[in-house]
């Protein structure tokens, strides 16, 4: 069973919405239609989003960091969203764990976003439709795209890497190694949904740095007593240039 | 969650429509044991066609409620795992048993099928109202369950919430009947209070006990589990989005604490306490007590199935705390 997913890594993302603009950019040139807005180039602008990233501060001034999170339907393995639809609109495919909703199905009646804990789904305004990220489906098996590319719209756009894309079912994709290399996490565990998206935590990136790695320890000049070159009084090409 | 107005107004209308045919149907068996009196002139079958007209009301406020209501048919087809599928089978079905109860009642076309215990005559009316009986209650269930299923949403996670609907549809349904009896000078009438005043504050009784383990409702969801990030102050300073989003229009009302207020209090007052004191005081020709009772029950009504979206809360709500 292939389960395809994102892996958020919430330590590497810097809440650019590069991610949000290429969705918004892939999906609505799409074959199922455009997402559309409401007085995008006025006041109170809003539309229809399948991915949006969210800002938050965590800890109480001075020691505060800011979490930047990338919101997106998350492919449940047990979708609440699926068994409510009335029509059938919404469903999980059996083959990739994808879940997406016909919008040719769809009757806009809203009992799916009531169903789904994480607010991931938006009715269309226009198209009157529910709507959701799609994990770029027309991409994924598009083999007019290099194969590089046959990815999410916005893991090829994110510039630090966040998002990772792979089967999470298979153990040796990079999503799997991710999750269990850098302690992946379930967004409300707490409901039994089982999203398929996991999220990486923040964690302390330092380096501890040794004597022996500033000087080695095996140095053949300090074998023979010699020591490092004493510094010189002269002007060095460094000291003298402003690059 | 935001009040769905079409919404409100089908469980409220559909409830009574359903009560309203229990009440008559269910005095046609008295009236058959020999318990109730018959009356002079049985209307019964008109009261049924109001019935089945109340839940064409309802029917058509729901259709307000879809983005696509030309698509409306489709939404029967997954009645294996989804209730709202379940009750978009029922609903039609109810009204067409109940319109067949009606239309042998009132066209004289009845006639008697089978005896009960050699001595109590059963006409097809009573076997057709008998398949009405069975929709309805499936129909309680369906409505409330569509509710009662969405287990993150505490307060309706309960089987309080089929138990209420059911009460309140019965206990307007048997009101609206006593307001119909006391227009016809009908010796049902004693049979319709008493059981409008028993369904009512049966009715309130759950609704209040319901209010009460609301309060108590903690969500085992928090910001902390809803983004990940276990530490105790997290503050949201960006919601993706400026001028809102469906899931703040949708999800998120905007009544302050005293509207809520005066909306649970006017909903416990309009919705049972005044229509059982009306009740109690009205007598086979109090035409006027028992239509006021009907009318102030049913906007009670309407105010407690607006309070039941705004009591529910969404944890998607979470992600939405700040614009900016």
């Amino acid at each position: 069973m292939t389960q395809l997913a994102l892996v958020i890594d919430l330590n590497t993302c810097v809440g650019c919405h590069a991610c949000v603009t290429s969705c918004k950019e892939w999906n609505t040139s799409g074959q199922a239609g455009p997402m559309v807005d409401q007085n995008p180039y006025a006041a109170d602008p809003t539309g229809t989003f399948f991915n949006r990233v969210q800002s938050f501060e965590v800890g109480t001034f001075p020691n505060t960091q800011t979490v930047h999170f990338p919101k997106s339907c998350l492919h449940c393995e047990d979708p609440p969203c699926v068994p409510v639809c009335p029509t059938g609109a919404s469903y999980k495919r059996a083959e990739d764990g994808i879940v997406l909703v016909d919008y040719d199905k769809c009757i806009g009646c809203e009992y799916c976003s009531w169903a789904c804990p994480y607010g991931a789904r938006e009715i269309d305004e226009q198209q009157k439709v529910m709507k959701k990220c799609t994990l770029c489906v027309d991409r994924l098996y598009d083999e007019s795209l290099p194969e590089a590319e046959r990815k999410p719209v916005c893991v090829l756009s994110c510039p630090t890497s966040a998002r990772i894309y792979g089967d999470i079912h298979d153990p040796e994709s990079d999503a799997s190694k991710a999750i269990s290399d850098a302690g992946g996490y379930q967004l409300m565990p707490e409901w039994g949904t089982a999203p398929a998206n996991h999220y990486l935590p923040r964690r302390k990136v330092s380096i501890a740095v040794h004597d022996e790695d500033l000087q080695r320890v095996d140095n053949p000049l300090r074998k023979e007593d010699r020591g490092p070159r004493k510094p010189t009084t002269r002007t060095t090409l460094d000291d003298s240039t402003s690059w | 969650m935001k009040p769905a107005i079409s919404v409100i107004f089908l469980t409220t209308l559909i409830g009574a429509g359903q009560g309203l045919f229990l009440a008559f149907y269910s005095a046609d068996w008295f009236v058959l044991l020999g318990i109730l009196r018959a009356p002079l002139n049985d209307y019964s079958g008109h009261a049924a066609a109001l019935s089945v007209l109340l839940l064409a009301l309802g029917l058509a406020a729901s259709f307000f409620h879809l983005g696509h209501p030309e698509r409306a048919w489709r939404a029967a087809a997954m009645w294996r795992s989804s209730w709202l599928s379940r009750e978009v089978i029922a609903l039609p079905a109810a009204m067409l048993l109940i319109l067949g109860y009606a239309v042998l009642k009132i066209s004289a076309m009845d006639s008697i099928v089978l005896l009960l215990g050699e001595s109590i005559p059963i006409s097809i009316s009573m076997v057709v109202g008998f398949g009405a009986v069975l929709a309805i209650c499936t129909l309680f269930v369906c409505t409330a369950m569509i509710y009662a299923c969405l287990k993150f949403l505490r307060q309706w996670h309960s089987p309080l919430t089929v138990l209420n609907f059911l009460l309140m549809g019965c206990a307007s349904g048997f009101t609206l009947a006593s307001a119909l009896a006391s227009y016809s000078q009908d010796g049902r009438f004693a049979y319709f209070v008493g059981m409008a005043i028993f369904l009512t504050l049966a009715a309130l009784i759950f609704r209040f006990a319901t209010l009460l383990r609301n309060k108590g409702l903690r969500s085992p969801s928090s910001l902390q589990s809803a983004i990940g990030v276990h530490h105790p102050t997290i503050r949201q300073i960006a919601q993706g989005a400026m001028g809102g989003s469906f899931n703040t229009r949708a999800f998120i009302h905007n009544y302050g604490a005293s509207i809520v207020r005066l909306a649970r209090r006017g909903f416990l007052l309009l919705g049972f306490v005044i229509p059982l004191l009306l009740l109690q005081i009205s007598n086979e020709s109090s035409i006027l007590i028992c239509s006021l009772a009907f009318v102030l029950q049913y906007l009670g009504l309407l105010a407690e199935r607006w309070y039941f979206f705004i009591e529910a809360e969404h944890p998607q709500n979470l992600y939405y705390q700040m614009i900016s």
